[in-house]
């Protein structure tokens, strides 16, 4: 099950880039969450964030408090730990591209060094039930390499890899950015349905895809967190007025 | 009159072009022409030169008809592995180190560099050292002495194509990793590296190709050896010493012995040499880009 | 003011609930159990470390080897350093039976580097002459010229002959070109040439300098155009063209688009070339002659730096001999990490750090 992310004066820079000041937010357990804004308004870094991945680049910096559950992200555990309560699906598919579609999906429990066959077996093909990508590839699980599948299954595919941890949350950056709208459909219909399950954030530049997924939307421009609140209150009477005008096309 | 001298002018530089443009013709047809014949003359003669006896037998006295070089090839096998055993491992870590954590460093360049001067020391320089690191404490030559030799001339070729190999794996493929809460040394070892793996082993392939011929680094190492020798504390045949010997020998049939142990090499190297084509021609990785 | 309409659609049905029993006490149990699991592995962080620092050891190792090579080397030739100082690359000395100028004794113990560096010198330059030009002319051709169809397989040619190692050219020398040399082109210089007083050949064999050179030529040609073929190759088309714009010829275009801008990295080539003429030792022993001589005509047997060490070396006859012959492999590693170092400084200066891909 999910847990809530509660985020506390989150500053992070990028060089010597300010990309997010002083973003203060609870993110609410087993809800989907969606982040909009204009591109380079600090959304992807924000998620980059939550499970510590932000760091990875040598100019990058980050301080503040990000708590998910009641773990203390950057104080009470080390990246390794995090990534692995916390899933991530990224802006592109990408499958590991030399195994094949089982060890793709088990990769983060063999990896960290788990062998038990039959709870592999019975992961993997739950992963990809909840993936909505079962019926699509269990006839060559071994056979096929995931870079073989269409880039909407591979996107699916990185979906059960993430779920095949049993995540508190999933990250998503731009998940279907780069699908054609058939893939898109199916992973927002999946979205739709892991939701109750887990702690969905989502980023998206389409405005129309927070709408129809998430509960809650935050709006973020030029690194800050301008306004954050119900997607039905975002969408239909912000407080903002910046929020107002992206939300009606007016820039961005 | 100055149009008369433009047109000269201009018909000079269409000549000149002309004329370049068949100087070059010509140094590639001198160029290449030689180095067929040469690499035809080589796969001729030693073609005639090999059969069963050449693989199977051990090299007769000289004056003697017949026999073959089964010494000599156990020997560059042994030597070859040994080689192998120092070279690959060290050749992959180092380029998993530019690769994956000194990108951009000062300290990467440094190696980067050393590496590429010390695949231009000459080879007989790399022989006479461990000659004098480890012939000379243990008083005699010996097989170990020369996979050693060979097995660092390997190191720098591994580490330079590894790092290639493994610079064009995806960044998204690290991340995916990342991602998934993998330590860093699994995800280069069984993630990173394992995507590169085909670009890493032409790579070893073509530092092994290449130290199987070499024989300067050799003759005051493993020395050579007339009999049949597996012990790495011996002095041990080698192909590619052999065919020096033999090349030097005023017997016939030693000539054609010679002849039959260079095609051998030959053709190891177009393997190496074809795979590393192959493979690179491919983008490397099928599918991971 | 509000465009976009909320409708989110009733879950139709949930897969885990529909297709998969709801939380059966069994998948309850493994899902906590690969959370636990996770959850006990720990962070892996010494291990990390360990791993970073083994693969940094890996990369060191090559400096460790430079390092070695030196450090070996110094010390095993200090018998020849401490008795002959510098003076064992430059002087000579007489020998007191026959007054004549002699350079290498092994049985009365005088040694002078001086012939083998002579003939290396000599050998390198002849290989660099012969070479260059063709090297150049055939890397102009690949990159400007060539048909599309040919340039794969002329590549593979070359980069096939920069791998056959060293012993088989040396054989191939002594079968074929020596012969050829004896008969054809030796007879030839002299003839033509003979009144230079650089092409005497007192003693017909075929061997000598000039052929050393030959097979060091057509050893580093591969070598040389490859190298220069890849950094023509990094010039940007824009340069070409520039030139082109202005009405130039294609040979104008390679000369002020190309070769102006690629020239810094076609003397890194060259010198990379140098390099490997000057170690190279298989070839060059089986051909020279191999006699400690400094002689005027290239038609002489000589000796180089590598092919004294080659031949001499196993059957060295005292401490000091191979005191001398290590002193000379000292030189050689000293100066070709020199040529080398200079050259990749400047072919990475035109292919900007970009790994190259002939060695």
């Amino acid at each position: 099950m999910g847990v809530g992310i509660e985020v506390i004066s989150l500053n992070a820079w990028y060089g010597a880039n300010h990309t997010l000041q002083d973003i203060n937010l609870h993110i609410p357990a087993n809800h989907a969450t969606a982040l909009i804004g204009p591109s380079g308004c600090g959304k992807s870094t924000f998620v980059r964030c939550l499970n510590r991945m932000h760091e990875t680049n040598p100019v990058a910096r980050v301080t503040g408090t990000v708590r998910i559950g009641d773990l203390d992200i950057y104080n009470d555990a080390k990246p390794v730990e995090i990534r692995r309560r916390v899933g991530m699906v990224f802006q592109r598919p990408n499958p590991f591209p030399t195994m094949s579609i089982y060890d793709n999906v088990a990769s983060g429990l063999k990896l960290n060094g788990y062998t038990n066959k039959r709870v592999l077996d019975e992961i993997v093909e739950r992963s990809l039930v909840n993936s909505a990508l079962w019926d699509e590839v269990k006839d060559d699980l071994k056979k096929k390499s995931g870079a073989s599948l269409s880039g909407g299954q591979q996107q699916r595919l990185c979906i059960a890899r993430a779920l095949a941890v049993d995540p508190e949350v999933l990250l998503m950056d731009e998940p279907a950015s780069a699908l054609d709208p058939i893939s898109t459909a199916k992973i927002e219909d999946l979205i739709f349905q892991l939701k109750s399950q887990y702690t969905i954030v989502i980023v998206t530049h389409n405005m129309q895809q927070a709408a129809r997924v998430a509960e809650t939307t935050g709006f973020f421009l030029n690194g800050r967190l301008v306004e954050f609140d119900s997607t039905h209150k975002i969408f239909t009477n912000p407080s903002d007025k910046r929020t107002e005008d992206y939300i009606t096309g007016r820039f961005g | 009159m100055s149009g008369d001298a433009f047109k000269f002018r201009f018909r000079m530089r269409v000549i000149t072009d002309g004329a370049v443009t068949i100087l070059a013709l010509l140094a590639t047809l001198l160029v290449v022409a030689p180095l067929v014949a040469i690499f035809s003359y080589l796969v001729f003669k030693g073609a005639s030169s090999l059969n069963l006896a050449f693989f199977t037998q051990m090299p007769k006295p000289p004056g003697e008809v017949g026999g073959g070089m089964a010494n000599a090839i156990l020997g560059s096998a042994i030597l070859l592995a040994v080689a192998s055993v120092i070279g690959v491992p060290l050749g992959i870590g180092g380029g998993i180190y530019l690769a994956e954590f000194g990108r951009g460093t000062k300290l990467a360049n440094a190696v980067r560099f050393t590496a590429d001067v010390l695949n231009g020391v000459p080879s007989i320089v790399m022989g006479l050292a461990i000659y004098s690191l480890i012939v000379v404490p243990q008083k005699h030559f010996s097989a170990l002495s020369g996979g050693v030799a060979l097995g660092i001339m390997m190191i720098p070729t591994v580490c330079r194509t590894s790092e290639e190999m493994l610079l064009m794996v995806p960044y998204a493929v690290r991340e995916a990793a990342m991602g998934i809460g993998v330590p860093n040394w699994r995800s280069v070892l069984s993630i990173t590296v394992r995507t590169a793996s085909p670009g890493i082993i032409t790579g070893c392939m073509l530092a092994f190709a290449r130290v199987a011929g070499e024989t300067a680094p050799l003759i005051f190492t493993a020395l050579g050896n007339q009999f049949w020798s597996a012990s790495l504390n011996q002095p041990i045949a080698a192909l590619p010493l052999q065919i020096y010997v033999y090349a030097i020998s005023p017997y016939d049939d030693w000539h054609r012995l010679a002849w039959g142990g260079a095609l051998v090499l030959i053709a190891l190297i177009v393997l190496a040499v074809s795979l590393v084509r192959y493979v690179t021609s491919r983008g490397v990785l099928k599918g991971a880009s | 003011m509000p465009e976009i309409h909320i409708s989110q659609p009733q879950v139709q049905h949930n897969p885990v609930s529909a297709e998969n029993p709801p939380a059966s006490a069994a998948e309850a149990a493994h899902i906590s159990e690969v959370r636990r699991f996770l959850l006990s592995r720990g962070n892996s962080v010494i291990v990390d470390r360990i791993f970073h620092w083994l693969m940094a050891l890996c990369a060191l190792s090559l400096f460790g080897i430079v390092a070695l090579i030196a450090w070996r080397l110094v010390v095993s030739s200090h018998l020849t350093w401490s008795k002959f100082g510098l003076g064992f690359f430059y002087r000579s000395f007489t020998d007191p039976d026959t007054q004549q100028t002699m350079y290498w004794d092994p049985v009365n113990g005088l040694f002078s580097a001086l012939p083998f560096l002579y003939g290396t010198l000599v050998s390198s330059i002849l290989a660099l002459l012969m070479a260059v030009p063709l090297a150049i002319g055939l890397a102009i051709f690949l990159t400007e010229m060539c048909p599309r169809a040919l340039r794969g397989p002329l590549a593979f040619i070359t980069e096939l002959l920069a791998a056959i190692p060293s012993v088989i050219y040396g054989l191939w020398a002594v079968f074929v070109l020596v012969p050829i040399m004896r008969a054809h082109v030796n007879p030839l210089l002299i003839h033509a040439l003979g009144w230079t007083g650089l092409l005497n050949d007192q003693n017909p064999t075929g061997l000598g300098f000039l052929t050393a050179g030959v097979i060091l030529a057509i050893m580093i040609l591969p070598i040389i155009s490859s190298l220069t073929r890849e950094v023509m190759t990094a010039v940007p088309q824009s340069q070409r063209e520039a030139v082109l714009a202005l009405g130039a010829t294609r040979w104008e275009m390679v000369r002020m688009g190309v070769l102006r801008n690629a020239r810094i990295g076609i003397v890194g080539s060259i010198m990379l070339g140098l390099g490997r003429a000057l170690g190279e030792t298989m070839a060059v022993t089986m051909v020279i002659g191999n006699t400690p001589e400094i002689t005027r005509s290239l038609l002489a047997n000589g000796s180089s730096m590598a092919s004294v060490i080659a031949n001499e070396f196993t059957e060295a006859v005292g401490d000091l001999h191979v005191s001398a012959l290590i002193e000379i492999a000292l030189a050689l590693f000293v100066v070709t990490i020199i040529v080398n170092a200079l050259a990749r400084l400047l072919v990475w200066v035109v292919t900007r750090g970009e790994p190259s891909q002939a060695h």
